[in-house]
């Protein structure tokens, strides 16, 4: 299984190129060339840092192609600002869009006498049925490490809890995100990885 | 719900764990890449890998250490010790760290957490402060000073101010050590954990002090951490990380259970 991971020079893939591999997967990490884009099989789009360092996703013409690619039916997965890219946007960067897969936009957790950004290991209350998260059972543990977050809606396929519900988890046939980290969330995160790897897909 | 982290500490000189755990199989004791995946094994929610060799000659045997151990590591790890600029910090990153820390370097040169946050995220930058009370000021714990060289040399600095300033730089975390309470197994300097706790939004990680596993609940309630240390703890009180764990959980604390 190839696996083409984005490089939108927000952070650093190490963890996530690392993790694939142990799993048995070749990786190709491209920042500009779009033909690895097109000619993927499994397409990951990591992410720490900022939803404005996205914009480079659309400069390079990535954006387009990964669009492209989906609508083919491509297994596309987004970690983290990854994930927060699949809404309409973000209130960290206003007027940069996302992709706009799954409606609503993130924004920052609430004002509370609690800490943001949220950091550790939290439960996650997956939906039955998820395909991603297949074999995770209720109260598994992951580990994040955000301010912002994801508006839970009818696509959200796991809610974790911090100041308040919100979305650990999309899913919409081949598009799926996570807000935590599968590659530093132990065995809970290595047999969601798994699972996005063995997803059988119908690509036209 | 979150939980309160416990974080496994090793000591690193010269690519050998300095300070063994006496539970560990004996062939397997000085090698951070295996020390390392055991308490990943063992319910450690976070490693943090601290290299006090810290010299020019060290870097290159650091790195390999720290790609060795990320290899086949998949919770958080940290990496701290001689990182004195952000290509320093690159490195490290290439290796497979997930978060850097810096102590020192940081007093030099404040502009360091900017870089390093700037290029990597916040979450990937943990100033660590090492911390003593100053007996003499009309309040010891608000007044905490900063010190480097192992606690020998004052900086001149307030704790919590210094604290403040490295989240306003975009730090992602404080790993907080009292210098007073390091080696005595008397406890975690609650007071003190609790007031840099306040004066901050961001996690603080308690060092210094364990001799007990109340004295974690002790540092999660009444000292207002997010996560606290545990290094030597492994010698006398518990055998691991999970059973630090299960005696917390049963004193109320949250915790990752089961790992």
């Amino acid at each position: 299984m190839r696996v083409t991971v984005i490089d939108y020079k927000a952070g650093n893939l190490t963890s996530v190129l690392k993790a694939l591999r142990h799993l048995g997967a070749d990786t190709v990490v491209t920042d500009s060339d779009l033909s690895l884009v097109e000619s993927a099989e499994r397409i990951v789009l990591p992410g720490v840092g900022h939803f404005a360092a996205t914009e480079r996703l659309d400069r390079t013409g990535l954006t387009d192609a990964i669009r492209a690619s989906v609508a083919r039916g491509v297994p596309f997965l987004g970690i983290c600002v990854g994930m927060q890219w699949l809404y309409a946007g973000s209130t960290e960067a206003p007027g940069q869009p996302g992709l706009g897969q799954f409606s609503g936009s993130c924004s920052r957790f609430a004002e509370s006498a609690e800490k943001v950004p949220h950091v550790g290991w939290n439960s996650l209350d997956a939906k039955p049925g998820s395909r991603l998260l297949a074999g995770v059972e209720p109260g598994e543990f992951v580990y994040f490490t955000h301010s912002y977050k994801g508006p839970v809606t009818s696509d959200t396929a796991a809610t974790s809890f911090y100041i308040e519900p919100f979305a650990a988890a999309v899913e919409r046939d081949n598009v799926m995100g996570v807000q935590f980290h599968p590659e530093k969330s132990g065995a809970t995160g290595l047999k969601i990885l798994t699972n996005f790897l063995s997803w059988k897909a119908q690509v036209k | 719900m979150i939980t309160k982290r416990i974080i496994a500490c090793l000591d690193v000189h010269a690519g050998r764990v300095v300070k063994g755990v006496k539970f560990v199989d004996i062939v397997d004791a000085g090698d951070p890449a295996k020390q390392a995946a055991r308490h990943a094994r063992e319910g450690a929610d976070e490693i943090v890998l601290l290299d006090i060799t810290a010299t020019h000659e060290g870097r290159q045997t650091l790195l390999d250490t720290v790609r060795r151990t990320a290899r086949e590591l998949f919770v958080p790890f940290c990496v701290g010790g001689g990182i004195r600029s952000a290509q320093d910090a690159e490195q490290v990153f290439e290796a497979g760290a997930d978060k850097v820390s810096v102590n020192s370097a940081a007093l030099n040169d404040p502009m360091l957490i900017d870089a390093i946050g700037r290029s990597f995220g916040a979450q990937a930058v943990v100033v660590a402060i090492d911390a003593k009370r100053d007996p003499s000021a009309a309040n010891p714990v608000h007044e905490a000073q900063v010190y480097v060289q192992g606690g020998r040399k004052p900086t001149g600095r307030r704790v919590v101010e210094w604290a403040r300033e490295a989240e306003q730089r975009g730090a992602g975390e404080i790993l907080l050590t009292s210098m007073d309470s390091d080696g005595t197994r008397a406890g975690f300097d609650c007071e003190l954990t609790a007031a840099v706790s306040e004066a901050v939004g961001i996690p603080v990680i308690a060092s210094g002090g364990a001799g007990t596993v109340d004295h974690f609940a002790d540092v999660f309630g009444r000292g207002k951490a997010d996560a606290a240390l545990a290094a030597s703890i492994f010698h006398f009180a518990v055998s691991s990380a999970r059973s630090l764990k299960e005696e917390l959980a049963k004193a109320g604390v949250s915790v990752r259970l089961p790992c």
